[in-house]
């Protein structure tokens, strides 16, 4: 039998990615902005952070550079959505087709060589999993205490209303999508840094994806993300402990796990929100739309 | 100060030249790129856009134009028709190995029997297993309200996943020495998707792609649902209340995109794949996204734009052999082209203007 303490930390370890991922897009989202690019920023942010631990042998430094990339390669997503006026889906599509290109290309040199590791922090977990954990209470607290989250929330909920009252709702929504790549950035590095401590094309695997519905799932509040992340950890932990104990199923067909189960939880949730008379769904307002001032 | 105004109309030339500014563009950005990474930028450019139509190997390479344009096309026909709906399928690479899952499973049931109805069986085993998989993400959503776009990406990786258990498990071939990977089909003529015309590298899944760039653009021009489609998706209200249903349109447009990437699917298998492995899935799903936008979702240009996508594939391949190019470089190509599209766009849905003094 497994110890179902070490499981929780396995849990915790393989929830970290989609957990920074899906908080970044909370506030894009909850800032009106949808943003598909979270592969595309996730894998960025793996290569840059990557590369920057490798070549200074320091993995501190790896996940600054991730955050940094994964912010800056969602800047042509803003200046299309927010001055060029671009339909958000395609915008975000182009952002993921585009940042898994410039990965693959520059991640050739890269394939082969190992990471530096860092000690870990307590109870055996790496740093970047406790922050990961720290910063869901600060981002609850952000949108829900602060006076800054009031104004990316009235953005995101009524962008008409917002620029009337004289807020820059451009300004917060770059502001909201570089914090998203930043976050997606970071996610995508733990993978490559602190986990598979390797560079390969591809690697985040649809993790991007699985953090975007996430958001679906967590009604778009930061503890909602926290269980979505974690009921998505477990059943990849669960998955890879079924591989290893040699359960007489494919590998192949276990591995789809993870997929098929934010499906099902998609569903639910989306189900939950349609028939429910009480809880509807709290999406914000203006989420997806362009936002034009005529004046 | 600058500002917009929304068209109301747009002319015709510019609805037909940004598609043409945006590959300009992506040209000159793309050659920076290369400066940068340390390549002759003209000498690139040339080998990508010019050399596989025209250069001394041309002869080896323009047939494989059509062999790569077909399954895009093909592909982009199907989701243009949602698209112009608002309902986003980017799961068709799923649906696409799905089909070519599908079609492989009839032959090599029937394998080794002669018979004719084998590959028309096959070719509609493909668009069915294409269809159901897209029916997956339709039905989803109608029921439950799910998001089409998430789901139909999740079936993406679920349907990579068959593959490989496929190629490793059901549909290995058992006269393959341990490898993993089905029969080959091309060596199945009861089965294959031979090359129609020696030298121009036409399979059925080209006469496909152009019997379904008519279909669509019948359906969006003529027929009663491409005009629901196209309400839908301009004044969605309005086409409520002149009793469109989104709930018939989704599966509509789900399906058909399905059934035409299930098509694809097929005919690569059949054809220039010739085998179930765990690489059937080559990305003409996600390009095919591409293909659509750069032919402004109409039949039509989608057919300029498959051809103009697919001599990216055979340039970014030249220049991998003669320039020592990463491969990826296309991936990347392909990536600017559709940022810069996008960007472009706003000059067909707004005119800009300067701001007067008030």
């Amino acid at each position: 039998m497994i110890d179902p303490v070490a499981l929780f930390l396995m849990l915790l370890t393989a929830s970290t990615p989609i957990l920074f991922a899906a908080l970044g897009e909370l506030v894009a989202e909850r800032a009106g902005v949808l943003n598909l690019g979270v592969e595309g920023m996730m894998i960025t942010g793996a290569l840059a952070g990557f590369a920057a631990a490798y070549h200074s042998g320091n993995p501190v430094l790896g996940f600054a550079a991730a955050a940094l990339a994964g912010a800056l390669i969602a800047l042509p997503f803003a200046v299309l959505t927010q001055f060029l006026l671009s339909n958000q889906v395609a915008s975000g599509l182009a952002l993921t087709l585009f940042g898994l290109g410039l990965a693959a290309l520059f991640g050739k040199p890269m394939e082969g060589v190992k990471a530096p590791t860092m000690a870990p922090g307590p109870l055996g977990l790496h740093w970047i999993v406790w922050l990961g954990l720290l910063m869901v209470p600060l981002i609850w607290w952000f949108l829900n205490r602060s006076r800054a989250g009031l104004i990316l929330r009235g953005v995101g909920e009524n962008h008409d209303a917002a620029h009337a009252l004289g807020y820059d709702v451009r300004r917060v929504r770059i502001a909201a999508i570089a914090f998203g790549g930043a976050m997606a950035g970071i996610g995508g590095a733990f993978i490559s840094v602190a986990t598979v401590l390797q560079w390969t094309e591809g690697m985040t695997a649809g993790a991007g994806w699985i953090a975007l519905a996430i958001v679906v799932f967590s009604n778009w509040t930061a503890p909602g993300v926290l269980a979505g992340a974690w009921l998505f950890g477990g059943v990849t932990v669960l998955q890879l402990r079924l591989q290893a104990a040699g359960v007489r199923v494919p590998v192949q067909l276990l591995s789809m796990a993870p997929y098929l189960a934010t499906i099902v939880v998609l569903v639910a949730i989306s189900a939950r929100q349609k028939f429910s008379r009480r809880a509807g769904s709290t999406a914000p307002g203006s989420l997806g739309q362009d936002f034009h001032a005529l004046r | 100060m600058i500002r917009l105004v929304p068209r109301t109309d747009t002319p015709a030339l510019l609805q037909g030249s940004t598609p043409v500014l945006a590959v300009l563009a992506t040209m000159l950005a793309g050659g920076l790129l290369f400066a940068i990474m340390g390549y002759d930028p003209v000498t690139a450019i040339r080998t990508i856009f010019w050399d596989p139509l025209f250069g001394p190997a041309a002869s080896y390479s323009r047939p494989q134009l059509l062999v790569k344009a077909a399954p895009l096309i093909l592909i982009a026909s199907g989701l243009a028709v949602g698209f112009r709906a608002g309902i986003w399928n980017i799961g068709a690479e799923g649906q696409y190995i799905i089909g070519a899952i599908c079609g492989a499973a009839v032959a090599l049931a029937a394998y080794p029997a002669p018979e004719m109805w084998i590959f028309p069986a096959m070719v509609i085993a493909g668009a069915a297993g294409g269809w159901a998989w897209g029916m997956i993400p339709a039905l989803l959503r109608n029921w439950f309200g799910a998001s089409e776009i998430l789901v139909s990406l999740m079936l993406v990786y679920v349907a990579q996943r068959i593959a490989a258990w496929m190629a490793f498990g059901p549909m290995k071939n058992p006269e393959g020495f341990g490898m993993p990977g089905s029969r080959n089909l091309q060596q199945y003529p009861a089965a294959a998707n031979p090359e129609l015309i020696v030298g121009t590298g036409a399979h059925w899944g080209v006469v496909a792609a152009v019997l379904a760039v008519l279909a669509t653009w019948f359906l969006m021009s003529r027929h009663i649902r491409g005009f629901h489609i196209r309400a839908a998706g301009t004044a969605p209200r309005a086409a409520r209340f002149a009793g469109v249903k989104p709930e018939t349109l989704v599966a509509f447009c789900l399906g058909l995109s399905g059934a035409l990437a299930g098509m694809a699917g097929l005919f690569e298998v059949a054809g220039p794949a010739g085998q179930i492995t765990d690489k059937i899935g080559v990305g003409y799903g996600f390009t095919a996204i591409i293909v659509a936008f750069l032919g402004r979702l109409h039949p039509l240009g989608i057919l300029l734009a498959g051809l103009l996508l697919a001599l990216t594939y055979i340039g970014g391949e030249l220049a991998q052999l003669t320039l020592n190019l990463p491969g990826a470089t296309v991936q990347v190509f392909q990536g600017m082209l559709l940022f810069f599209l996008l960007g472009f766009d706003l000059l067909t849905r707004y005119r800009i203007t300067r701001r007067i003094a008030a």
